[in-house]
């Protein structure tokens, strides 16, 4: 008896409420987009400067009065949030305690830090540990935002590229149109909970445009291979058949990295919960975009049929690579 | 058929080895770790203590030794971004010029008339002359006070001078071509000085690099804080020389006020201690540069140095009284040599000589040139992390993918049964290769690295899922198992190869522009679809066809 996650054969339409579908991936990046400017994304200090201590107490926490051990000091905007892991021990109470970069300092001021660990220290717990300190000054702030934006237009443009190459370019403007829905979404789903958006989210995010430029690309593989076996067939149908056929490989593939990535969220500590946060929920919006936009997009631009010989003109680019098995 | 020839099987076999020697030592991370540390400190020490020898025994030698490198998040300690203000430099340089451009101008006063430095912004020196129709016979002379400049990278033959003139103001300033020259010694300077400070806290590991044009990155493991560390390169190297009142036998030896007793570190002086003048005559501030030389007449390898004007006249003029009486080399506290003056030494440019060997003098040149850092440094970013939250990281990561792991394998092993096996063999051939690889290549693992293991985990079965799926669409029309193996093989190739480089794409991505965690992400993510790759393809086929020539089934089941 073997586990299967779909039937041996599957026919589903996967356009059958392609208007449903594709609709609904519109209103969730609009909608994505729309959070992500009325609340914004919570910057973590890699992108906004400022420093974070986290601190080790051993007594239950109360986060009025973490704030009232730090009023005096006049530290401008700071944020304190309680942190929760079941890897913790009984009496282990942790709070990351964010202060916004100090006006006209571009180095980071010992002194502040100090201020702040000795008004804990005296007000809250005096048995308090500090486990990290980080600071990040705004004039690096600024220079990891730029370098962040890069990283993603650099992978995107890469993708466009490659794909362009190895099929044709409606496959990668849908391959890229499905990584751009990815990113969007993530973004919104950061904004909507306020999860810290740093520089490992950065790192997450692109490792989601990777995942789900992957399963894009096997179905786009088949859907290859059939153009060039069904060559009457509609594209429509030549388009579902390969979805179908892929299907189990989709789900298992999806299945098994899922599986992996929720081990490692509730169980890989809290330091980086939000960033393999961002790739499990990556993952899932990634297997869906490779079904639902991709396709969708490259059906909407249309595709040439006639595989077998090279096409003329500025098409002659697409395929030249297209034969190399590497 | 199926078939693979003998020397691939070799091959891919030889290949799992290696990776598995190398992984291994990390399940004895300690005690490899305490082994290769001894042996290293053998190494630069050369001696051998039974202490250092007992350490060493802990691991056979035999065996490799080879690690994966915890980083900072995993290990702590502490990260600083240093910014260098090069101009400091500038205004240095611009400073110790304008005696000599003084002296130059007065020698063509009749043409330009009397001269008088005026306020300028910093790194400029800009000189008002009285007859400003002289003006060309001013720049003249300034400009022969440039010299070619000397670098790698620079034009050659340019002058490290630009002189321009306007109106009745001569202004200099340090050439682009000399300015980039000035930027790349400061900077590597400044990481000379930084890393001889942090070597000598004895810590392990350090990372001193320069990033962009001004930058450098301090990363050192197993430091308390990113505070104790700045206080540690913040101290300056401080070389000075004073005046010789005596010798005594210990370090409390009774002196009078404004004199300091300090310990002789030269080996043929072992245990003395100096009674010295605490003013020094000159100090390091007052040095231009420092070179490993030899002696004209010994031949022994001596190290020279050369004072600015202001230092060679004091040290000319107490050179010049004290002929006979000893005077002291001070570094850092600590007497290096004691030579006794010979004769005034007035050209601001001299010679010690100690029991040198080539490479200490090379040393003690560079540790003068370095002495002080040679510009402030501010600290763009600071990161401490403490060893509790990167070993609970730790911990809490080798849970994660344990179970991670196991939960993949028995998914894999419920869908595919019998190749499901193999799958999940290759999986984990496929983590220690892995780990293989970070060892092998002493990458450093971070937090974020761990989860892209884990994600590897999760992902590399996608390859065996490619092909394990493809067998079963082709077991449907092809002939016989055997031949549905190969066309699965086969067809799902150009999936594999196409949604991997994509992948490897992004890692290379991340590895170029991302720093610190997301660098070693990358890294293990790029490491992992390459091994990923090898396993699916070659080791699980490798698998497949073991079994296949044992059992010769006729009928497969995927």
């Amino acid at each position: 008896m073997r586990l299967r996650l779909v039937p041996q054969e599957t026919n589903f339409d996967f356009f059958k409420y392609a208007k449903v579908t594709f609709g609904a991936s519109c209103l969730a990046m609009v909608a994505s987009i729309a959070i992500w400017l009325m609340v914004g994304l919570n910057f973590g200090i890699d992108f906004l400067g400022g420093t974070t201590i986290r601190t080790d107490a051993t007594v239950e926490v109360d986060v009025a009065d973490y704030r009232a051990a730090l009023e005096d000091l006049d530290l401008g905007d700071v944020v304190i949030s309680r942190v929760f892991d079941p890897n913790f021990d009984e009496d282990q109470y942790v709070v990351t305690v964010r202060i916004q970069a100090q006006e006209g300092v571009e180095a980071v001021t010992p002194e502040t830090i100090e201020a702040i660990e000795t008004a804990l220290l005296a007000n809250v717990d005096s048995e308090m540990t500090f486990p990290s300190v980080e600071s990040v000054g705004p004039k690096v702030s600024g220079e990891l935002i730029q370098t962040a934006i890069i990283a993603v237009l650099a992978s995107l443009g890469a993708i466009l590229v490659y794909i362009w190459l190895r099929f044709e370019w409606q496959f990668s403007v849908g391959a890229v149109a499905a990584l751009i829905h990815d990113v969007i979404l993530t973004i919104g789903v950061f904004s909507l909970f306020q999860i810290r958006f740093d520089l490992a989210t950065i790192a997450a995010l692109l490792t989601i445009v990777g995942y789900s430029i992957n399963d894009t690309v096997v179905i786009f593989d088949r859907l290859r291979e059939n153009l060039i076996k069904y060559k009457q067939r509609a594209l429509r149908d030549v388009m579902n058949l390969s979805a179908n056929e892929t299907l189990s490989r989709t789900l298992m593939t999806s299945g098994t990295t899922a599986l992996a990535l929720i081990a490692l969220l509730v169980l890989g500590g809290d330091v980086i919960r939000g960033f393999v946060f961002a790739i499990l929920w990556g993952v899932i919006v990634g297997t869906y975009s490779s079904i639902y936009v991709a396709k969708n997009v490259v059906l909407m631009l249309g595709v040439k049929r006639d595989w077998s010989k090279p096409s003329d003109g500025g098409g002659a680019s697409g395929t030249q690579f297209a034969n190399i098995d590497a | 058929m199926l078939q693979i020839p003998l020397w691939n099987r070799l091959f891919i076999i030889l290949v799992i080895l290696a990776g598995l020697s190398f992984a291994f030592p990390n399940f004895f991370y300690e005690r490899v770790e305490r082994h290769n540390d001894a042996v290293a400190e053998m190494e630069r020490e050369g001696l051998e203590t039974e202490e250092l020898l007992a350490e060493e025994a802990l691991w056979p030698g035999a065996l490799p030794a080879t690690l994966v490198n915890l980083g900072l998040d995993l290990r702590g300690g502490a990260h600083l971004l240093a910014e260098v203000r090069v101009e400091d430099v500038y205004v240095a340089r611009m400073d110790a010029l304008w005696p000599e451009v003084r002296d130059a101008l007065r020698e063509v006063r009749d043409t330009v008339g009397t001269i008088r430095r005026i306020d300028a912004d910093p790194g400029l020196l800009q000189v008002r002359i009285s007859q400003p129709e002289g003006m060309s016979a001013a720049l003249e002379a300034v400009r022969a006070l440039g010299q070619p400049v000397v670098s790698l990278t620079g034009g050659i033959g340019e002058s490290t001078l630009d002189v321009s003139g306007s109106g009745d103001v001569l202004t200099v300033r340090l050439s682009d071509a000399e300015a980039a020259a000035t930027n790349d010694r400061t900077m590597q300077q400044s990481i000379e000085i930084v890393r001889r400070r942090v070597d000598e806290a004895g810590t392990r590991e350090p990372t001193i690099q320069r990033q962009g044009a001004d930058r450098i990155l301090i990363q050192v493991p197993g430091i308390g804080s990113a505070q104790e560390l700045k206080d540690l390169i913040g101290t300056t190297a401080r070389l000075t020389f004073h005046p010789v009142v005596g010798r005594a036998a210990t370090a409390d030896e009774d002196v009078e006020s404004r004199q300091i007793v300090l310990p002789s570190i030269d080996p043929d002086d072992a245990g003395t201690f100096y009674i010295l003048e605490e003013t020094p005559v000159v100090s390091g501030d007052d040095l231009v540069d420092s070179q490993p030389s030899f002696d004209q007449q010994s031949g022994l390898p001596v190290v020279t140095f050369r004072f600015n004007p202001s230092g060679a006249r004091a040290f000319g003029e107490y050179t010049a009284a004290n002929v006979g009486a000893p005077f002291a080399i001070v570094l850092d506290g600590e007497v290096i040599s004691a030579p006794v003056i010979r004769q005034a030494i007035t050209g601001g440019a001299g010679q010690i000589s100690g029991n040198f060997t080539v490479e200490s003098s090379t040393e003690l040149a560079i540790l003068l040139r370095a002495g002080a850092l040679p510009a402030e440094m501010t600290f763009l970013e600071e990161r401490t992390i403490g060893p509790e939250l990167g070993a609970d990281s730790i911990e809490a990561g080798q849970i994660a993918a344990m179970v991670a792991f196991a939960a993949v394998l028995l998914f894999m092993i419920l869908a595919y049964g019998t190749f499901g096996v193999f799958a999940s063999i290759a999986l984990v051939l496929n983590v220690g290769l892995i780990f293989g690889v970070l060892s092998l290549i002493g990458a450093t693992l971070t937090l974020p690295g761990i989860a892209g293991i884990v994600l590897t985990i999760g992902m590399a079965v996608d390859a065996n899922v490619l092909v394990f799926e493809r067998i079963r669409e082709e077991l449907k029309t092809a002939k016989g198992p055997a031949r549905a193996i190969e066309l699965g093989y086969e067809r799902a190739l150009s999936a594999i190869i196409d949604a991997n480089i994509t992948t490897f794409i992004i890692a290379t991505i991340l590895f170029v522009l991302g720093s610190g965690p997301v660098r070693g992400f990358s890294v293990t993510l790029g490491i992992g679809i390459v091994t990923s790759v090898f396993t699916a393809i070659y080791v699980t086929r490798l698998l497949i066809v073991f079994w296949f020539e044992r059992r010769r089934p006729k009928k497969i089941e995927v």
